[in-house]
């Protein structure tokens, strides 16, 4: 009933390739950033921020990357942990080499370290696809994650063989380091966040962006429009890798504090595939959405008996809340094979006709 | 005689120990309708993947526009003014109609990377300019009513009639259609000769059609050409390859 283009007339190319056509989705976004933007800062808790919606942008943040090259390129990764501890490990050396420059430029520069490294890897997609190429980009997460280990310059031969946050202030308040406060470190991973979805979405729209989504649905076709594959796929690769690095070196400057080679390990790889796939191959909305149920949604189901007052121990609440997302991700890709943004077009639609079944 | 704009000059293309075609020498001449026709497995479809590069000769030249060359990436075909449609439709599947007809113009778009990340000025206005000529095309075919569609979800003679608009977006010297009206009904037939007609005549473009139905191939193409397991039996106007025996023979076959 609220939800009507009637009305809306567009009278350019210009307006009608806006990303957000429709008058409502614009009053919608605006909701949400101003709710993202204000209403976040004042009403959560410090811990809500440190563990919900700083790892909830991070983690979008990565999915956007993967989402890139899997669902518009459809180039299959399994090495985007590793492509995270790229960016993370190079945002260290360059913020304790360069200890004077602020931390934003490190962690922008440091992205270009992961696509130099997605390239690289991305290699193989010239000659192979699918799964065998999932499988080779197994190579990058194996030999990245060694490296990490093993090569003591990464982390400046420290004992532990972790790289810490360096702290660091702009503007005279303190952004990184045990003294930042978590509304400020919010509000930073925020601003980069939004900043870098708007530019994927630009990318997408415009002629790369097609050029990878002519590569994923039928490659021969894209040749023939004149696509080499080549740039297609490794820019894919390249932006990608990109997205993923920044969103590693957030996740050590401004989530974990510091971090240890295992925490890029296959199971982060997996667990931003998953985000991918439950979200929405191809679906930008549909990254932040998988990020929600994949790494959200655990942490509410847990604090469920903790808000109901029920007495059950730690590591049941840890079983049954596992269970539940386990069978709750079957469902939903019962529902919908093609993801939460699927869901949501689909919602749009119907709200668009209602009160009738189809326009 | 009009200014030749093709030349396939002896081509043999084996597979291993398959010879699929065989010393196929033939010209098509600038704005004629030229089509290629034969039995199923006579070399047709592999002559146009020749002529666009995804397949390279063993033997014999090809001289497009005057240049001579042997070996082409199919994205230099298209850089040079070939484009083509395919049997089985190749179409962008989950992109919609309008962004299908959009990537037939990735050859004009040449914006850098910087620009099109902000998406401001020269990006943009690339954009918008690119979108007006896809209009036009969106226009001539008759599918404003599809234009954002997804196009896989579209009826196949539809989708046919998209895939003729993404090639036409190349503005293309030379276009190819295989089998352009494979599976289709009476009337969609009529509206994609008309099509073809139409392009050939408002646009200028030369056409090398692949079709089986022989109604068709009278009817619009200027000369034809005749394969039978891959050599060349017969070529020339419509009515002479009518009346070839070795045509005839290949069709129906000989008595033993």
């Amino acid at each position: 009933m609220f939800y009507r283009e009637a009305g809306q007339f567009k009278t350019s190319y210009k307006s009608d390739q806006a990303i957000f056509p429709i008058l409502q989705d614009r009053i919608g976004l605006g909701l949400i950033v101003a709710i993202a933007l204000i209403g976040i800062p004042f009403i959560a808790t410090d811990g809500f921020l440190n563990s919900i919606m700083i790892p909830f942008l991070i983690l979008a943040l990565a999915a956007i990357g993967l989402n890139i090259l899997t669902g518009y390129c459809g180039q299959l990764s399994l090495g985007t942990g590793a492509f995270m501890g790229v960016g993370a490990y190079s945002c260290y050396k360059l913020a304790t080499i360069f200890p004077d420059v602020t931390i934003l430029v490190h962690i922008l520069l440091s992205g270009f370290f992961a696509a130099a490294a997605g390239v690289i890897f991305g290699l193989p997609s010239l000659r192979i696809k699918g799964l065998y190429l999932a499988i080779t980009t197994l190579a990058a997460q194996f030999f990245l994650e060694w490296m990490f280990v093993r090569w003591g310059w990464l982390f400046n031969y420290n004992e532990s063989g972790a790289i810490q946050n360096v702290p660091q202030k702009l503007f005279g308040v303190q952004i990184t380091g045990a003294a930042a406060d978590p509304v400020t470190r919010y509000l930073v991973v925020l601003s980069i966040v939004v900043f870098l979805t708007w530019i994927a979405s630009n990318i997408i729209r415009g002629r790369i962006g097609r050029s990878w989504m002519m590569i994923r649905d039928m490659d021969i076709a894209a040749e023939l429009m004149g696509i080499k594959p080549l740039n297609a796929k490794l820019s894919a690769f390249a932006v990608s890798s990109y997205f993923c690095g920044v969103a590693g070196a957030l996740m050590v400057f401004f989530w974990l504090g510091s971090a240890e080679a295992d925490v890029f390990n296959i199971n982060l790889s997996f667990q931003v595939l998953f985000m991918v796939i439950i979200g929405g191959m191809g679906s930008l909305i549909g990254s932040f959405m998988g990020a929600a149920f994949i790494f959200v949604l655990p942490v509410v189901i847990r604090t469920i008996p903790r808000v109901l007052g029920l007495d059950i121990g730690g590591a049941t609440v840890e079983h049954v809340s596992t269970m539940a997302i386990g069978a709750l991700i079957v469902l939903f890709l019962i529902v919908e094979p093609h993801g939460l943004a699927r869901l949501w077009q689909i919602g749009k639609e119907k709200l668009r006709n209602w009160p009738f079944p189809y326009g | 005689m009009s200014e030749e704009l093709l030349n396939v000059q002896n081509v043999t293309l084996r597979f291993g120990g398959v010879t699929a075609i065989e010393d196929i020498s033939f010209d098509i001449q600038k704005g004629e309708i030229r089509a290629i026709i034969g039995p199923n497995g006579a070399g047709k479809t592999s002559m146009l993947n020749v002529i666009n590069g995804f397949y390279h000769p063993q033997e014999g030249t090809i001289t497009f526009r005057g240049e001579t060359r042997r070996k082409m990436k199919p994205y230099e075909a298209a850089a040079s003014g070939i484009a083509r449609t395919f049997q089985n439709v190749a179409l962008f599947k989950n992109m919609s109609t309008l962004d299908n007809i959009m990537s037939g113009r990735s050859l004009k778009m040449n914006r850098g990377f910087i620009s099109q990340m902000f998406y401001y000025g020269p990006a943009r206005e690339e954009e918008i300019a690119q979108r007006k000529k896809v209009e036009e095309i969106i226009d001539f075919l008759e599918i404003p009513h599809i234009r954002r569609q997804p196009v896989g979800k579209l009826p196949y003679g539809l989708q046919k009639r998209v895939e003729l608009g993404r090639a036409l977006a190349l503005e293309p010297d030379l276009l190819l259609l295989d089998e352009p009206m494979a599976g289709m009904n009476l009337e969609e037939k009529e509206d994609m000769s008309r099509f073809i007609l139409d392009v050939n005549q408002q646009f200028g473009t030369t056409i090398a059609l692949i079709e089986h139905d022989m109604g068709v191939v009278m009817d619009l193409a200027d000369r034809v050409v005749v394969l039978d397991y891959g050599k060349k039996i017969g070529d020339g106007l419509p009515a002479e390859v009518q009346a070839d025996q070795a045509v005839i023979d290949a069709y129906l076959g000989v008595p033993h």
